[in-house]
């Protein structure tokens, strides 16, 4: 059988889509609040300041990344605020006990690990809504930390753990800016480059389908469910190095600003859609928007309504545009 | 008024019909489902609607419950003509349907799932609960269903569900009932008290529509039959001028003008056995054996267990007892990754659901279970899946704008080739193909069949269920009939005709009224 009919295989380059895509249009936004910014305030383009803002979206952007693999696989994860307490709580203790810094990091790993592998349990071996597990979980990983600590704080780290927050590693470029980028390059390979990858998509536009594919849907979503732990780990690690305390109050509110983030960068809600190139844009304009307005003296709760009307207004925005074009 | 001519003449019918179609068409994009096709319903008699799948007997119920429109024709409601704009017109005008699987809901207590979207109100607007109760009570009695209105519905049996949803359909004072395999998920028991109960309702006078497969119940319940086929009106006339021979007959016809790839039969070696499978729910004692370059059709009526079997096979629901032996060696298959492996594939019947990721752009639809060939350590390359995309789709000659377009957005007919050809580049031993021509294109279908033919001529083995007749006698080698999750019978190709075929599938014994 010869058929002389050839489908080509793209109809547009991926440059031509790029340059269409959500991400241009953050990037848009990134640069205009930049612009903005340097005009609001003289102390805005200042390096070290900079620099300073880049804290208050590294630790969150980590744990984003993954949960934007989780959201496109169609789950969530809201109890990473509570596994970094509950990290850091067990950090904490782990300090009383006299254990040094690698010890320290390899408990807030596992702790991030085994609290990840306890949502993947129950979500993908029980079956049970992904939602309500990690709401569950929410109450009971920062439960067990008030427990521990009552009204107390651990604190004395050791010195050498401080350098996890508050160290750089070259020029006004932080240990956590410089984490955050090899962490961007490492899950947008494996989201956008990797089987795995492949298989997160296919399972968010169609779990049906991707198991009648061959794809393991329940080991894939374990496995997310994992990593999300782990980088709240990795963020508790930072965190608690950048504080030098834990209070079981510790990123109290973080899952509804991670998942903003993820949502900010054009990942689809309900799944299958989203790139992590447009979880880092978002990650910038949310920390460039703290920033700016920090600078402007503004309170933290004017900040949360910024927040909430920016995301709303880039999600909102281009529906409205597409409908304004199609009448 | 048009004076409506009917095609035979209604002999032994004293009364005119409540409702009628006259020279009703319903086209869909490619496909033309009914064809000036007429209808007839009188009062306080019963008409069985008969026809193969595909015949049209639902697109008929959609127009008679006003969910589709009628391209052309007229409905006729006592002579007059009237149209079903909406669900609700056909409500008013007093036509009401019981589905095979009817949404109920299991929360709510028995009277207010029978009058939900219709209770009776008081005066404030509000529910009128004791009313309500009452009301349904006293429809309940009138089908000689014994339960209370108030019990929630999560606390009865499937059989007094049913009965509710019965209770429902005639509680918005309905003239005309349609009774689509009403039977289908009874027990012995349980159908005679709908026999009772369609009676009952022919003594109230009601004009029953009653579409089954099953001919002992249409001969023990109908007054009048209609046949339809591809569409047509072929006759229809009282139950009690014709056997069941006549019916079969009139529904299966003549092959209809479909052509099918000339095959030559290889006589291959056996790859896959089946023995001793059983589900505690679908099948049982299912023995069967396929053979390289074969093509072994499975037929049966909606509801006989093959796809359950299929599924079961490709590892997505347990069998609780069997064996399988691939190449004469035990396999235990647990899931659709362990199947691939193996080298069993499935097309699944329900194609938008299970078998593509309509989201998703083609090239990746078909090198998802291959993702594993076309990558290498686990990194993708994207010019690696193009070619195997290019590859396969051009030898299904699919028709698409590129590759990188989403699947979503072919035809049926392009969509089934993409989720073939998904199957064909994991380079399997068996293919196991469900309705693969079900509501797609003629085209599309010929390209399908003449594809499974050369694949069959290349040594891969191919199982087809169908419910198509000639589908089934047009491809397979041999035919496998179930009935109720079990096998009946396998057939040789060989003088296999339509009628065995019917009469197997429906349990009609050989020589009954002959």
């Amino acid at each position: 059988m010869s058929t002389t009919r050839t489908i080509p295989d793209r109809l547009q380059s991926p440059l031509q889509r790029n340059l269409k895509s959500w991400e241009t249009l953050l990037l848009l936004v990134a640069v205009g609040i930049f612009i903005l910014n340097s005009f609001a305030s003289p102390y805005f383009l200042d390096p070290w300041n900079l620099s300073d803002a880049t804290f208050n979206f590294t630790e969150k952007a980590m744990i984003a990344f993954a949960m934007a693999l989780l959201i496109i696989s169609g789950e969530i994860d809201l109890s990473v605020a509570s596994i970094i307490a509950l990290a850091s709580t067990a950090m904490g203790f782990a300090v009383q006990m006299g254990f040094g810094t690698p010890a320290l990091v390899m408990v807030g790993l596992g702790v991030g690990l085994v609290c990840g592998a306890f949502n993947g349990v129950l979500v993908t071996r029980f079956g049970l809504p992904s939602i309500v597990v990690t709401i569950g979980t929410m109450s009971l990983f920062r439960g067990i930390s008030y427990i521990v600590l009552g009204d107390q704080a651990f604190r004395g780290y050791p010195i050498d753990f401080a350098f996890f927050g508050q160290g750089y590693v070259w020029w006004i470029i932080s240990f956590e800016l410089a984490l955050f980028g090899v962490l961007a390059v490492i899950f947008g390979v494996l989201l956008h480059k990797t089987n795995f990858g492949r298989a997160v998509y296919a399972i968010g536009n169609n779990p049906v389908a991707a198991a009648f594919s061959g794809i393991r849907v329940a080991r894939v979503k374990f496995i997310l469910f994992l990593l999300t732990g782990l980088m709240s780990g990795v963020a508790a690690i930072c965190l608690t190095s950048r504080l030098g305390s834990t209070r079981p109050s510790i990123a109290m509110g973080w899952e509804l600003e991670i998942v903003t983030m993820v949502v900010l960068g054009g990942v689809s809600i309900l799944g299958g859609a989203g790139t992590i190139p447009g979880v880092v844009l978002a990650a910038f304009i949310m920390g460039l928007v703290t920033f700016g307005l920090g600078l402007l003296n503004v309170p933290g709760i004017v900040m949360s309504i910024v927040i909430g009307a920016l995301l709303i207004s880039v999600i909102a925005l281009p529906r409205l545009w597409e409908k304004w074009k199609t009448r | 008024m048009q004076a409506v001519a009917p095609p035979t003449a209604p002999e032994g019918a004293r009364t005119d019909p409540i409702l009628a179609l006259d020279g009703v068409t319903k086209i869909f994009p490619g496909v033309k489902a009914l064809s000036d096709v007429a209808l007839r319903l009188y009062p306080g008699q019963v008409t069985a609607l008969v026809g193969e799948n595909g015949a049209g007997k639902s697109t008929v119920v959609k127009i008679l419950t006003g969910i589709y429109q009628p391209d052309g024709g007229q409905i006729l409601l006592d002579g007059q003509p009237v149209s079903f704009a909406t669900a609700q017109d056909a409500a008013s005008a007093g036509v009401t349907a019981i589905h095979q699987e009817t949404v109920l809901f299991d929360d709510l207590s028995v009277a207010e799932n029978i009058y939900l979207g219709h209770a009776p109100r008081t005066r404030l607007g509000l529910i009128d609960t004791r009313a309500m109760i009452a009301k349904a009570a006293k429809i309940l009695a009138s089908i000689g269903a014994h339960m209370d209105p108030t019990v929630r519905l999560r606390d009865l049996g499937i059989a007094n569900k049913h009965l509710v949803a019965i209770a429902r359909a005639l509680s918005v004072d309905a003239r005309i009932v349609i009774m689509d395999e009403p039977t289908a998920a009874l027990s012995h028991k349980e159908i005679q008290e709908l026999y009772d109960l369609v009676e009952k309702l022919k003594a109230q006078g009601k004009a029953i529509l009653f579409i089954s497969h099953k001919f002992d119940e249409i001969f023990r319940i109908a007054d009048r039959y209609t046949v339809f086929r591809d569409g047509q009106f072929i006759g229809d006339g009282l139950i009690t001028d014709v056997t069941e021979s006549d019916l079969v007959k009139m529904m299966v016809g003549r092959a209809v003008d479909q052509i099918f790839p000339d095959r030559q039969r290889l006589g291959g070696t056996e790859i896959l056995r089946v023995v001793g499978y059983d589900h505690p729910t679908e099948f049982a004692d299912i023995n069967f054996t396929l053979h390289r370059g074969e093509i072994l059709g499975f037929y049966g009526l909606v509801g006989a267990g093959r796809s359950e079997l299929m599924q079961a096979l490709f590892g997505i629901t347990r069998p609780s007892k069997g064996v399988v032996r691939i190449d004469d060696k035990v396999r235990v298959i647990r899931s659709p990754a362990e199947a691939v492996a193996q080298g069993i594939v499935y097309v699944p019947e329900d194609r938008g659901k299970q078998g593509a990721i309509t989201s998703l752009p083609i090239f990746q639809n078909i090198t998802l279970p291959s993702l594993r060939r076309t990558s290498r350590n686990g990194f993708l390359r994207l010019a690696e899946e193009f070619r195997l995309a290019r590859d396969y789709t051009s030898r299904l000659d699919l028709r698409a704008a590129s590759l990188d377009t989403e699947l979503g957005t072919l035809s049926g007919g392009n969509q089934q080739k993409v989720v073939i050809a998904k199957w064909l580049a994991t380079r399997p031993k068996v293919i196991i193909l469900d309705e693969p021509t079900k509501g797609i294109d003629i085209g599309s279908k010929a390209a399908v069949h003449e594809f499974m033919a050369e694949l069959a001529a290349q040594g891969l083995a191919v199982i087809m269920v169908s419910s198509e007749i000639p589908e089934i006698l047009g491809m397979s080698d041999r035919v496998v009939v179930m009935r109720e999750g079990r096998i009946v019978d396998i057939l040789d190709h060989d003088n296999l005709t339509p009628e065995t075929l019917v009469r197997r599938a429906a349990g009609i014994e050989d020589g009954a009224d002959q």
